[in-house]
């Protein structure tokens, strides 16, 4: 075999060498390693690797990044002409639609990957640690949570904050303590505000086209409601995913294929996936009483969202793709069973109240779950110490 | 009485290479040899030099901490080199055999009339001791604290282990006896354990509290089975005993021979033919594999395939080991090994992995590590195949980070490091977790004492 030799040799030249963990990326990406178990240890290992994790993340993102795509055109043509909305199936996946989803999505994911991983592997040569594979999932998130007018610069600053800050600082993949993705995202929001937020960016050239004859807007729904304004979108647009959005996070159908695909292969917590809509739907469903009950009237400003059904929240904003692909994330998710329940009950329950009370930026699952990475090894540490305490009592039970 | 014992969590490991029942008497090896490190924590001070003549059942070496905790010879012959390591600490004592086999007289005994004392006292002079084992710490037990049980798991549930059930059939007199002696050792019970539906020789014993376990392993681990029955809490002591050493010290007691013949299975999918064998504790493993390895690319483990050694063939048995294992080493490469589909390999996941299409089938594993080292990323699995009532993932840190308080909170006290072979094989990061607790133990044993 020619090509394995030659990389092996290629290996065995550079072992040792600051440019082995940057070369060994490459390697093991080819090819599963030649290495054998060590002494002291099982003799046999199961077949997953991080690897191989990871790579089921990407693949259970794939279908949003499509659905993506074609969304990216078709929010953009039906904003130019509405009529495109009365037959959406037969609108939805054209090659004009798709041409838009390349030209403005695809430069995304390829800044996102170049830029993250670059850093990764200047950072694994410095330190001389293996080139980690966390960010091959942060990097396929990262595309999926921005708007899709985003400029590449933006992005590409806001992906080396992300994994220097959200990540590197704190010694890698493993280590850190809020979700690198979400980091990226934060940066953006509050770095470039008028680009993360308002009814101009979420659909294609909306912004270019402020002041001119040809000005499109593309409000999305959590902005109608935030403004008390009368949402236009059917709720089966809004399961389906025809809906102006982050560009991947949009469909609720695809995001929970994704989720039944991470579930089934038992890589995704279904603790936290069912917690977090669960804490949701409690928030929301608090928040139709105090609507029922009148205690708040219709020139509230907070009326629009609170008088959302609380199952239209599970369908709208970034909730579901929040609950599935970002607080799943294991290293800064709760890591005991139960502290994942918890921790998942309260990011569903936290997003809905930033939502509803935070009408200038209505998206508060991002902001949840940063706050819950904070808490979750608070909640881990109480979950532990409850096992601790039986062991005590044990021994007391035991001499007294 | 007998109290049932059900796993849930767990793992059934399923190999190819199951010893046939049938047992070959293995002609007696030229050199035996017995290795300190195989009793850990023992620092070892030499008795018997090189070219001194031994019988079967004379000192080698004796334990620096405790001068009573003897180790003797397995076989009759000459002390033909003692190799050192750093320090000048022994690591091997070789002993080339006599081809008639001389056994010190220890003399016949009685169990149930000794006391607690007089067993102890033979127990040390015939050097059988070490067979007695202690928990916390998984070494070998401290004569001075009396437990507050004795552990005995008749039940192996390690990928491919030896039937315990054909290796230690017919010897139910040299059992009582064992049992007898040892269960003047302690005040609390003797609990035996062997599988559910099982005709264990051990199941008719008097004086003991029979349990039936079933379940995935670990089930048959012995660590298991503590917690289900009567949970380690610090300060106290168990002892654990293995079957095929009971026999061993029901002969001692019967016969006043220390025999150390074992039965030992053969296993593993390089073994033209598995099956079990009978040989003497420390032999030449060349002696024992003769004739039945398939290849050169090889991995012999004395033990099983997830706590077991690995082993040269001019290296010997381990002292406490019933069964030899080999495995092909996977030391290559495989293309795209970490994104294909996967079928002829076990995983605790469904990552495109198959294994779950198909949990009957026996897998040839090999000993490729499937990828490489890295931080603890993924939460929740090993729970999954960890049965006891511990946080295994915060354990393992706590080891990691060596807090004592934590170590010994999270309950450190009632772990081994086999207790995590599981969670190691799962492990998608490859972490060595039976390193990480063998090493932490020893720490808190040092620490904490």
């Amino acid at each position: 075999m020619g090509l394995k030799q030659n990389l092996h040799n290629l290996k065995e030249k550079y072992k040792g060498t600051k440019m082995a963990p940057a070369f060994n990326a490459i390697h093991t990406f080819l090819y599963l390693p030649n290495e054998v178990t060590h002494k002291g240890g099982t003799h046999i290992k199961a077949a997953d690797d991080l690897k191989r994790t990871m790579n089921i993340v990407i693949m259970s993102l794939i279908p949003c990044l499509i659905f993506g795509m074609f969304n990216a055109g078709f929010q953009h043509y039906a904003a130019i002409d509405s009529s495109l909305r009365t037959d959406v199936l037969a609108n939805f996946f054209t090659m004009d639609n798709l041409w838009i989803g390349i030209v403005k999505i695809l430069p995304l994911v390829i800044v996102s990957y170049g830029i993250g991983l670059l850093v990764e592997f200047i950072f694994a040569v410095i330190k001389g640690h293996e080139v980690e594979e966390g960010y091959l999932v942060t990097g396929m998130l990262v595309p999926l949570i921005v708007p899709v007018d985003t400029p590449l610069w933006m992005l590409a600053v806001a992906v080396v904050f992300g994994v220097v800050i959200g990540k590197e600082v704190f010694g890698g993949t493993g280590m850190n303590i809020l979700n690198p993705a979400l980091t990226i995202r934060a940066f953006l929001f509050f770095a470039y505000p008028t680009w993360m937020s308002g009814d101009k960016v979420w659909v294609h050239d909306a912004v270019n086209r402020v002041g001119t004859p040809d000005a499109i807007s593309g409000e999305t729904i959590l902005g109608s409601y935030a403004q008390n304004q009368e949402v236009v979108y059917s709720n089966w647009d809004m399961f389906m995913g025809f809906i102006p959005g982050s560009v991947g996070e949009t469909s609720t159908l695809l995001i929970l294929l994704g989720a039944a695909f991470l579930i089934f292969t038992k890589i995704g917590s279904w603790r936290i996936i069912v917690s977090t809509f669960l804490g949701a739907a409690v928030m929301g469903f608090i928040f139709n009483q105090v609507v029922a009950a009148d205690i708040i009237t219709e020139s509230s400003k907070f009326y629009g969202l609170m008088n959302t059904v609380w199952w239209q929240h599970l369908l709208i904003g970034g909730l579901a793709f929040g609950a599935v692909f970002m607080a799943t994330d294991p290293v800064t998710a709760s890591q005991t069973n139960k502290g994942k329940w918890i921790y998942g009950f309260l990011i569903g329950f936290i997003s809905i109240m930033i939502r509803v009370f935070n009408p200038a930026y209505p998206e508060g699952v991002f902001l949840a779950i940063l706050l819950m990475n904070v808490f979750a090894p608070t909640i881990d540490h109480y979950v532990v110490q409850g096992n601790v305490k039986k062991r005590l009592k044990r021994t007391k039970v035991k001499t007294a | 009485m007998s109290k049932d014992i059900r796993i849930k969590k767990g793992l059934d490991i399923k190999l190819v290479g199951e010893a046939e029942k049938n047992t070959t008497d293995i002609s007696l090896s030229s050199v035996y040899a017995v290795k300190p490190e195989d009793f850990h924590g023992i620092i070892p001070k030499l008795v018997a030099k090189e070219g001194a003549e031994v019988k079967a059942g004379d000192t080698l070496f004796y334990s620096k901490g405790d001068e009573r905790i003897l180790f003797p010879s397995p076989v009759s012959g000459k002390v033909v080199e003692v190799i050192r390591g750093a320090r000048r600490k022994v690591l091997t004592v070789k002993i080339a055999a006599d081809t008639t086999q001389v056994y010190k007289d220890f003399g016949t005994k009685n169990a149930d009339i000794m006391s607690a004392e007089e067993v102890k006292c033979h127990l040390f002079t015939s050097g059988c001791w070490p067979f007695v084992k202690q928990r916390p710490y998984d070494v070998v037990a401290s004569p001075n604290q009396a437990p507050k049980a004795i552990f005995i798991s008749a039940y192996a549930s390690a990928p491919l282990a030896a039937d315990l059930d054909y290796t230690l059939a017919g010897k139910e007199a040299e059992l009582q006896a064992a049992v007898t002696a040892i269960s003047k050792l302690t005040e609390g019970k003797v609990h035996v354990s062997v599988a559910a539906n099982s005709n264990s020789p051990l199941s008719g014993l008097k004086g003991i509290e029979l349990h039936k376990v079933s379940g995935p392993h670990p089930s048959g681990n012995v660590s298991t089975q503590i917690a289900q029955i009567d949970p380690i809490n610090k300060g106290e002591v168990v002892w654990v005993v293995n079957p095929q050493d009971l026999i061993v010290i029901g002969e001692l007691f019967l016969t006043g021979k220390l025999n150390v013949t074992r039965t030992i299975a053969l296993t593993g999918s390089q073994f033209s033919k598995p099956q079990y064998v009978t040989a003497i504790a420390g032999a030449t493993v060349s002696d024992i594999t003769a004739n039945n390895l398939e290849d050169n690319n090889t991995r012999i483990i004395s033990g099983n395939v997830l706590s077991g050694k690995e082993v040269k063939a001019d290296e010997f048995l381990g002292y406490y080991d019933n069964q030899i294992t080999a495995i092909p080493e996977g030391n290559d490469y495989e293309f795209f090994g970490w994104n294909k589909p996967i079928f002829n390999k076990i995983s605790a996941s469904r990552a495109l992995t198959f294994s779950w299409l198909t949990p009957k089938k026996k897998y040839d594993l090999n000993t490729n590590t499937n990828g490489e080292h890295r931080a603890f990323v993924v939460t929740g699995s090993y729970e999954q195949v960890f049965p006891l009532d511990i946080y295994p993932m915060q354990l393992l840190k706590a080891f990691m980070y060596k807090d004592l308080d934590e170590m010994e909170a999270l309950g450190g006290y009632e772990v081994a490091p086999e207790d995590f072979a599981l969670t190691e094989f799962i492990c998608v990061s490859k972490q060595p977790h039976q390193q990480i607790i063998r090493e932490g133990l020893d720490l808190m044993r040092e620490e904490l004492g």
